[in-house]
């Protein structure tokens, strides 16, 4: 479980079943697992009115059968983040007010998910997330404004300008990513030694 | 009151200085010999003759120069000044709140004349003249709230109303003391102060949030803020900190009087009449400590309430390290003697 | 901070009956100086010397927000009411000089909206007309749905119908029509936000069947001004001014606190914003809370009050005022 630290970093619950007309869930890897137990209280017609939108990652074939059993209106299982976006735009650029968005998995994918739907005019505080699975997070440079993907280490080198930049608790939902800022700024090449924060 | 503009760097030679009158002025921020967080909100209702509290929006012998030092910031980096597509609106009420107040306030510098929606503004200062349409975007060579606040000292957030909070959602900040608004944008009023130790706990923001939210039209409200610069730098930015960061390190006990600025904001809040959107101008005045220490009772106090401050705050107003430095400078100034109440000089 | 919200010494300038219930009053600055611009959905808390006692109503200003000219209001006259709407109705006349507050919005737009979908049930038609004017000037995207008793008491329906007639739908109660809100709620596209202002049955209704379409709760927005009710007399102490004061049957504790020469904030006068929240010292009896304010837990804990709607019960009552 994530813990929230300073009132900026997102903090996650798990998922309910809300009334809503149509039900979108985006997760990746292990995020299934809350779709999984969701559906243990979901009521008989839920996943008739749901879309998945699911990228398994590492975890590859290990929870898509699962999904398929849910026999959800519509299952979509990509490659990638990218790969999906389209199709995720798609569906929110057609649905209508009564959309319920349930977002499972990493922190990368459902901030990057989040900020879709609250363009799309959800406010963020009525999409659920669920926290599962790895902790690496996205992180944005404060000085290129570049984000790494999946960082596992504080400080971490910067994989557009870099710079030597420390993991700040910070977070931007706009960004839908924490906030990274040089740890020798005030000491050029006093570099801390890296540690293995997030996994 | 004529106004002498100075002609004055921050950054690269650093030229900034304060007039001797500009320092008599100077919002010192410490009404006792201790420091902790308060929320300490008053009405900014005209006070003092001279003082920075007397015009809604203070001109000062630095404005045209921190414009030309906003407009080099924004060049190298636009992302300073944003507005998010629903503060267009919060953008002409923080306009028209500037331009009637400069023009009433000031009029030998400023002119706004007015037929209906068509406009025509003076800046005598920055030699700039202007026709427009009022809530016309496409009369205006900047989107309404970067065109005024391109001509106005301060960084200025614009904070949407909604769901019992405040939202920045639109801003100029290039004079800021160390957070993003490309980062920030978008956040509640807790987010964008998470990094602020303390306070939280002290439930300083639930309390601040609350007096916000029912700032009303006509009874704007102020408070002062402070931390510290080396060097005369407006621009003291999280994007750049990999600049300025490393200047701290130039600082010695030999040129402290002329390095170290105690850095005031002085934070005021209006509410917008059509957005119904509340700005939050930030002002920042910097002294040097030679200049701050020519008013005794300021060069005492000072000296109690840096040796005195919890190491938390040091830290995140970022001189820790320097502090034993500053305090071994300051005592010097600092006999001992009482000091009298308020931040005035005797 | 002083109590209330800066105030306006105004003439009223125009007294225009609408209907059987309802008048419309405007008022000008009495020194001839433009009114404040304000947002649509704003009220002014207007002051009405009645013999020897001040009441303090809220009402929806309905003029053109952009009109400086001055402000109108649009009162239904309440019989059973506490006086306030009898007093404007029976003793206020053009050319009287009153006081009225800034604007104070409570029910402003989300200017994020995609679409604004509007909601109006008899007199809570009022911050619409002013937030129509306001968004019709700005190119927004609105829809009107407006629900009246009978074609008489249709107040303003007739010039919303002409001046935007496609995006305005009407309803007689006298006549079975009914908003079809299910249906209504169901179609709107993604970033659509509703705003209800009628009686407290039509704000209920609305607010429970988007919750059930699964509509955020940030998306529904609701005004309703309640007025204080009567109730028993009751006697209490104000412990910071060293007070014992007593509240009538139709006075508001908050009235009788500002009779009493205690200056005690306050903005909405209704319970909604929250600004008279009023510490317990000490209690014994029952309290009788009326706002929309505390939380269920404040009410239970016995600590706060809000003057403005809320009564009590009992035997002692000590505050922090």
């Amino acid at each position: 479980m994530l813990e929230g630290t300073i009132p900026s970093r997102p903090v996650y619950g798990a998922l309910e079943i809300r009334p809503g007309r149509l039900h979108l869930i985006v997760a990746d890897a292990e995020g299934a697992e809350a779709i999984l137990d969701l559906a243990a209280s979901a009521p008989p017609d839920f996943f008739a009115g749901a879309q998945i939108i699911y990228l398994p990652k590492k975890s590859g074939d290990k929870f898509v059968a699962g999904l398929e059993q849910l026999a959800p209106a519509q299952l979509y299982v990509g490659p990638s983040y990218e790969a999906a976006l389209p199709r995720l735009r798609r569906v929110l650029a057609g649905a209508h007010m009564g959309l319920q968005v349930y977002l499972a998995g990493t922190e990368g994918l459902m901030g990057q998910a989040m900020l879709e739907a609250t363009q799309a005019g959800i406010p963020h505080s009525a999409i659920q997330a669920e926290h599962r699975g790895s902790t690496v997070r996205r992180v944005q440079c404060v000085h290129c404004k570049g984000i790494t993907e999946d960082v596992t280490h504080d400080p971490f080198r910067c994989a557009h300008c870099g710079l030597h930049l420390f993991v700040r608790d910070h977070y931007s939902r706009r960004i839908a990513a924490f906030q990274g800022v040089r740890v020798d700024a005030e000491d050029p090449g006093n570099i801390p030694e890296s540690v293995e924060r997030f996994r | 009151m004529t106004v002498i503009f100075k002609e004055e760097t921050f950054h690269d030679d650093f030229t900034f200085r304060n007039s001797p009158e500009a320092v008599k002025r100077f919002p010192f921020p410490f009404p006792e010999d201790s420091y902790m967080y308060s929320v300490n909100l008053e009405p900014h209702k005209s006070y003092r003759p001279g003082s920075v509290y007397e015009r809604t929006f203070d001109v000062d012998e630095h404005y045209v120069s921190e414009m030309r030092d906003r407009a080099r910031v924004l060049a190298e980096d636009p992302l300073r000044c944003q507005s998010l597509p629903h503060m267009t609106l919060a953008g002409w009420d923080l306009l028209e709140l500037i331009m009637t107040s400069k023009a009433e306030e000031y009029p030998e510098l400023f002119e706004l004349h007015r037929d209906g929606t068509k406009w025509h503004w003076i800046n005598r200062p920055l030699g700039i003249e202007q026709k427009f349409t009022f809530l016309d975007e496409t009369t205006l060579p900047y989107g309404p709230m970067e065109y005024i606040t391109r001509q106005t000292q301060g960084d200025f957030a614009v904070l949407d109303q909604r769901d019992d909070n405040l939202w920045m959602d639109a801003g100029m900040v290039t004079t800021q003391a160390d957070w993003s608004l490309d980062f920030d944008i978008g956040m509640n009023f807790f987010e964008w102060h998470a990094p602020v130790p303390k306070a939280h706990e002290m439930g300083i923001f639930q309390r601040a949030l609350k007096f916000l939210l029912n700032v009303q039209q006509g009874s704007p409200a102020r408070r002062l803020n402070w931390t510290m610069t080396v060097y005369p730098l407006l621009d003291t930015s999280p994007e750049n900190y990999h600049k300025w960061g490393v200047m701290k390190k130039d600082l010695t006990l030999e040129n402290m009087g002329q390095m170290m600025h105690l850095r005031v904001e002085l934070q005021t809040f209006f509410r917008l009449p059509r957005s119904n959107a509340l700005v939050f101008p930030i002002r920042c005045y910097l002294i040097k400590l030679d200049e701050l220490v020519t008013v005794p009772k300021w060069a005492r106090r000072f000296h109690r309430v840096i040796r005195d401050l919890p190491t938390e705050l040091a830290t995140y107003k970022g001189f820790v390290t320097n502090r034993p430095k500053i305090v071994e400078w300051l005592s010097k100034y600092d006999d001992g003697a009482p000091t009298s109440p308020g931040i005035w000089p005797d | 901070m002083s109590a209330g919200a800066a105030k306006i010494p105004v003439t009223v300038a125009e007294v225009t009956p609408v209907n059987e219930l309802v008048t419309r009053f405007k008022f000008v600055r009495r020194d001839g100086g433009p009114m404040p611009t304000f947002s649509g959905g704003a009220h002014t808390v207007v002051e009405m010397n009645d013999k020897d006692r001040v009441r303090r109503n809220p009402y929806s200003i309905m003029s053109d927000p952009a009109d400086r000219g001055g402000y109108s209001i649009s009162i239904r006259r309440d019989d059973n009411g506490r006086g306030g709407s009898l007093f404007m109705h029976r003793q206020v006349r053009p050319g009287m000089e009153m006081v009225i507050s800034n604007p104070i919005n409570l029910f402003a737009l989300d200017l994020r909206a995609r679409k604004h979908l509007l909601l109006a049930g008899g007199i809570g038609i009022t911050p619409f007309l002013a937030q129509i004017k306001q968004l019709a000037g700005m190119n927004g995207n609105f829809e009107l749905h407006y629900s009246v008793r009978t074609t008489s008491l249709a107040s303003y329906a007739d010039e919303l119908a002409a001046n935007y007639r496609p995006r305005v739908h009407l309803y007689h109660d006298d006549r079975g029509e009914q908003i079809d809100l299910p249906a209504l709620l169901d179609g709107q596209p993604l970033g659509t936000h509703v705003y209800v202002c009628g009686p407290k049955g039509m704000i209920a209704w609305v607010r429970k069947t988007a919750t059930a379409l699964g509509w955020p709760r940030e998306a529904v927005h609701h005004e309703e001004f309640l007025a204080p009710a009567s109730g028993k007399p009751f006697e209490v102490m104000l412990a910071r001014s060293n007070k014992m004061i007593q509240v009538g049957e139709h006075q508001s504790l908050l009235e009788a606190i500002e009779a009493a020469g205690v200056e005690a904030p306050y903005l909405c006068r209704g319970g909604a914003c929250g600004q008279c929240e009023t510490d317990v010292l000490e209690y014994e009896g029952t309290f009788l809370h009326k706002d929309h304010w505390l939380t269920p837990a404040q009410c239970a804990s016995g600590t706060k009050i809000m003057p403005c709607v809320s009564r009590f019960e009992g035997k002692t009552l000590v505050l922090d005022r």
